[in-house]
């Protein structure tokens, strides 16, 4: 396998983008990485789209050939990858695995989603698409709905208070104020976020990730290619996805996503590190509850204890693990598609000392974590700063 | 939900009206839906098996925006579910007031109506549970 590297990046601003369509958002991010990287777009090889509602949301297929035509780079390899709200983690991995193969040199993976031309139930239907149509959708569950069933599994099994874990909404929206291509750009109390409608009980209107639009996308190389020039290098130092039984029925403990301890576990024997070495995460965060379960099974807390983490500032900016830096996924947002391109793009930020007032000082090794379905399909990637 | 179809809903009539799920003939596993290898030993010589009509709630929430199709029925209780053989299903709650659901609380299945395929379209029973005090 050849060495990856990450040479390019772009988003837009994740909003209710109204003026634009699902390609205009996708060759926006597009064509900022392209730039971003130093090369042409006729230089590219292959396109991954990372995308999950188009068919129902836009009544679009395709994504490869439509996303390649409107770049104006006819002849290329593409294709649309989809793992639910994973499909920007999971094209990540497919990109990667491109160019360490050798068959390409220049591949760009963007994610891209445009929620806001559909109503809310609609919406909800999408979403639900993740998990069993026949058997768990049928019951009106909505995604809400099945994690909702997970935080009150782990409230009872724990023994954790809501106001603890709610904690994780504040921070994430405290750090979207620094962030310009942020949904939410506002600080958030505990008070609000506790006040704050039910959506599917326990989970509040704000403990929930909004719905959005937005594209991200980056440009991927093999490393040697890029070793003549004087800029910060970023290699991919591990890509590993897992799944899990897609339903929660079929699992022995819905309080841990056993796909997450399974990537996280084996991305880290990729790059040759353990938790502790991370710098910066960027994880997924879609509820409240779901973000501390992630901190506990990426390894940064024992079971149980990742509220904790929140509540004694060890995700800030300044301590142990810093963890969402530019809003997570409640407050940057989750156009679902784009997502975990997002989180890579705001990790690559960190390690080239790019962040802004969110920077963490001399950031070397950044993990972005994305989840598809609850805790279905997990991608964890880490990148390295290797000069 | 997916475009508007009879025969998929069909095919499923027996699995949902009557809860049959699988088991597995070499570890035992019983599991719903049903399916042709056990998720849990990898086998797959599956049999057909009826499952308990009874158990009780492992979680619950209590859906107050829903996806199309269910926009009239709420506020609504979806629950995990885990049936007295230890076979586990995702079911809504029904005959119940959301304040009174309780984890632990012992329910049963009913045959009910689960939602129609918009305003053309055909209406797809199958099972939710209720209290189990509520027969008593």
């Amino acid at each position: 396998m050849r060495e990856v590297a990450v040479i390019g990046v772009g988003v837009t601003k994740v909003a209710e983008h109204w003026e634009k369509s699902l390609r205009d958002l996708f060759v926006e991010a597009s064509l900022k990485a392209v730039e971003d990287a130093g090369i042409s777009l006729r230089d590219l090889d292959a396109v991954y789209v990372a995308n999950m509602s188009s068919g129902y949301l836009q009544g679009q297929e395709h994504l490869g050939s439509l996303m390649s035509t409107w770049l104006g780079v006819p002849g290329i390899a593409a294709c649309k990858v989809e793992a639910a709200c994973a499909s920007g983690g999971v094209a990540f991995h497919q990109g990667f695995l491109a160019v360490a193969s050798g068959l390409y040199d220049y591949v760009l993976v963007g994610g891209v989603e445009k929620m806001s031309d559909a109503i809310t139930p609609d919406v909800l239907s999408a979403l639900i698409m993740a998990d069993d149509q026949e058997y768990v959708a049928s019951t009106g569950a909505t995604f809400v709905g099945l994690n909702a069933l997970v935080y009150r599994a782990y409230m009872e099994k724990y023994g954790v208070k809501q106001e603890d874990i709610a904690l994780l909404a504040v921070h994430d929206h405290a750090y979207a104020v620094n962030n310009p291509y942020a949904q939410f750009r506002n600080e958030i109390t505990l008070e609000q976020v506790l006040s704050s409608p039910l959506v599917a009980d326990p989970i509040h209107l704000l403990e929930s990730s909004p719905t959005g639009d937005g594209a991200a996308a980056v440009i991927l190389a093999p490393l040697e290619k890029v070793k003549g020039c004087n800029d910060v290098v970023i290699k991919v130092a591990a890509s590993r996805v897992a799944v899990d039984h897609l339903s929660l029925n079929e699992r022995e403990d819905i309080t841990t996503m056993t796909a997450t301890v399974r990537a996280a576990k084996e991305a880290y024997k990729m790059a040759k590190i353990d938790a502790k070495d991370v710098d910066v995460v960027e994880m997924h965060d879609a509820f409240t509850a779901l973000g501390i379960i992630n901190l506990e099974d990426l390894g940064f807390a024992e079971k149980g204890k990742g509220a904790l983490m929140v509540k004694e500032g060890e995700i800030e900016k300044g301590g142990k693990t810093p963890t969402n830096l530019f809003g997570g996924l409640k407050a940057r947002g989750h156009p679902v598609g784009a997502t975990g391109l997002y989180q890579i793009v705001e990790i690559v930020w960190q390690l080239r000392g790019q962040a802004g007032k969110s920077q963490v000082e001399g950031a070397e090794i950044g993990l972005a974590q994305n989840i598809g379905g609850v805790g279905s399909t997990v991608s964890v990637n880490i990148l390295r700063r290797v000069r | 939900m997916g475009v508007p179809s009879v025969p998929r809903v069909w095919r499923e009539l027996k699995y949902k009206y009557r809860l049959i799920g699988s088991k597995c003939l070499k570890c035992g596993t019983v599991v719903y839906p049903p399916r042709m290898v056990c998720p849990k030993c990898g086998n797959n010589h599956m049999i057909e098996e009826k499952l308990p009509e009874t158990g009780r709630v492992l979680s619950y929430t209590v859906i107050r925006y829903a996806p199309r199709g269910f926009e009239r029925q709420v506020p609504y209780v979806v629950a995990l579910i885990e049936l007295d053989n230890g076979t586990k299903l995702i079911s809504q709650l029904t005959d119940v007031k959301p304040e009174d659901v309780k984890c632990g609380m012992r329910v049963e299945a009913v045959f009910r109506k689960l939602r129609e395929q918009g305003p053309s379209g055909i209406i797809e029973y199958g099972i939710k549970f209720r209290p189990l005090s509520a027969t008593a």
